[in-house]
């Protein structure tokens, strides 16, 4: 039963982002919960919850790209965006993201899924994009629209990286596959383990697809 | 050779700025919490590998204090006005996008070149880790050029810079304290209570009741711990590799790959993927921060049983 206690660490995680605590307070109760329902002292919690932080620091790398998309939006680079966008008078937000969605499957299917992301191309460009594309197809935006055409395109970045990525054989997730199997004596080479990302690539690109498609003909119901 | 170490230099240069200016900044009523709150990060970047284990845990308890107590605001940086940026829209024109591609393309053709030509022998990058060298790289040469371009206020770069990181606040952190989360549930052996509790409610016999039990397994523990790199060695243990290639025969490739795939469709579904999910509605300014995991949810469910289906047919069914 004692084996079950550390499990009440998860409870804290549900039960505080449930209650819309603080999420950075929620994720250390719920380590140090728990670190001490396993066994470990008080201090032995705060130096494995220290040490799991600092290995973890390359997450962190990714916004040195603020002070350049700053620049940039001080001068302008969104309002060019949406201009640009209003060019195209067939450019729809479904289109466009589609269109976004495929770039995205094919660079990280080629071992480029840092290149793109949220912080260097969905806020600055993609989103702003959308958003100029949508207004065209609907006319002025109100407020709930306008948090759905961002909504999709941080949700078509996602579904591009994580259903491209694993086409690439030398991620980090196919070396996890490998390892983990290559302690059972099963050997897969990285390859062949990438082959098998293709179908469910594929189902991705076909599902979203149809939900951009979609999201476009609501935009234009609800312009009528 | 360039490391990752210095990319964790320029980043932490980069924090260390930002909590200067935050002190100095007069119009932030909270301006110590933030100058307090990036001061630690970039402590964290420049010094995470000298202070020590119990340091480390000690910043992060500082950081997780600041942001849960509402010590941090939201720093007001001078910047140029919407007018003035439509003006600047108009007259700098598409050109405008070319130190925006800066990045992305330094970072692609960099890697691209890295890998596939001689120029990868010389090992000038430390391996693996080309592409987020070739991004910082990317980022200093935007910002050489749009000073070359523009001439903007020397400080410009970080005062813009600190404006964004403020819009986004502590869930610019969130994502690194998830994965120490991870490695703390990990620890305390999570992971094999789950792995057994799940094993428990499997029918014998049933080859594809199996399947949807290892697929909604990744999903869920997913779900919980906010990325299915810890979910997948759980599920490969508890029913990956025991039942379904060991007893039942299935392609080992398909169930690897596809059931860290399915785990992935779980991803889409939980604010523990904060990077993911609630970091962009930070960054995009959005009023609900579910607002992107509510957009991929009926993306994810479609997928997930197509992907229960393909473990299905390709590892089972339709083998070669």
């Amino acid at each position: 039963m004692s084996d079950y206690l550390p499990l009440l660490g998860i409870l804290v995680v549900v039960v505080g982002f449930a209650v819309k605590l603080n999420p950075m307070l929620v994720v250390t109760a719920a380590a140090i919960v728990t670190g001490l329902l396993a066994g470990m002292g008080p201090v032995e919690v705060i130096l494995t919850f220290g040490k799991a932080f600092n290995d973890n620091r390359i997450i962190a790398i990714v916004w040195i790209v603020l002070p350049a998309i700053g620049l940039l939006e001080r001068y302008g680079l969104q309002e060019r965006a949406r201009t640009l966008i209003s060019g195209f008078r067939r450019a729809t937000a479904g289109r466009l993201l589609l269109l976004y969605l495929g770039y995205r499957q094919i660079t990280a299917a080629i071992g480029l899924q840092s290149t793109a992301g949220h912080p260097q191309t969905v806020r600055p460009l993609v989103a702003p994009m959308a958003l100029a594309a949508a207004e065209q197809q609907h006319g002025e935006l109100d407020e709930e629209t306008q948090e759905k055409v961002k909504a999709y395109s941080a949700a078509t970045d996602n579904v591009g990286l994580f259903f491209g990525e694993d086409i690439f054989f030398a991620i980090g997730s196919i070396v996890l596959i490998q390892q983990t199997l290559a302690t059972y004596d099963i050997n897969l080479t990285p390859f062949q383990l990438a082959l098998h990302a293709i179908p469910s690539a594929i189902a991705a690109a076909i599902i979203h697809g149809i939900r951009l498609v979609l999201f476009d003909r609501s935009l234009k119901k609800a312009a009528q | 050779m360039i490391t990752l170490n210095w990319l964790y230099v320029l980043a932490g240069l980069m924090f260390a700025a930002f909590a200067v200016l935050s002190a100095l900044d007069r119009r932030n009523a909270k301006r110590f919490g933030n100058a307090a709150f990036w001061g630690l990060m970039a402590l964290s970047l420049l010094g995470g590998s000298y202070i020590g284990d119990l340091a480390n845990g000690l910043l992060v308890l500082g950081l997780a204090g600041l942001a849960g107590f509402g010590a941090i605001g939201r720093g007001d940086p001078d910047t140029t006005s919407g007018a003035e940026r439509e003006a600047y829209s108009k007259r700098l024109g598409n050109r405008l996008f070319l130190p925006a591609l800066i990045i992305p393309a330094t970072a692609l053709i960099g890697t691209l070149a890295y890998t596939y030509t001689p120029l990868g022998q010389y090992g000038l990058i430390e391996p693996r880790r080309e592409t987020y060298v070739l991004l910082g790289l990317g980022v200093l040469v935007a910002v050489l050029v749009i000073f070359l371009w523009l001439r903007p206020p020397a400080l410009a770069p970080l005062q813009e810079g600190r404006r964004m990181i403020d819009s986004i606040g502590w869930a610019a952190v969130l994502p690194q304290m998830l994965a120490a989360l991870g490695v703390v549930f990990a620890a305390a052996g999570v992971g094999t209570v789950i792995g057994d509790a799940t094993r428990a409610i499997i029918p014998d016999g049933s080859i594809f009741l199996t399947v949807l039990v290892y697929a909604l397994g990744m999903v869920l523990f997913t779900m919980i711990m906010g990325n299915a790199f810890a979910a997948f060695p759980v599920m490969a243990a508890a029913i990956g590799v025991p039942l379904l290639i060991n007893s039942y025969g299935g392609s080992p490739a398909v169930i690897g790959a596809i059931g860290m795939l399915a785990g992935f469709c779980g991803t889409l579904m939980t604010p523990m993927a904060a990077n993911f999910n609630l970091v962009p509605a930070a960054l995009l300014e959005m009023k609900d921060e579910n607002g992107v995991i509510k957009a991929q949810v009926w993306t994810a469910i479609p997928l997930l049983a197509a992907n229960i289906a393909l473990i299905y047919f390709l590892g089972f069914i339709w083998t070669y």
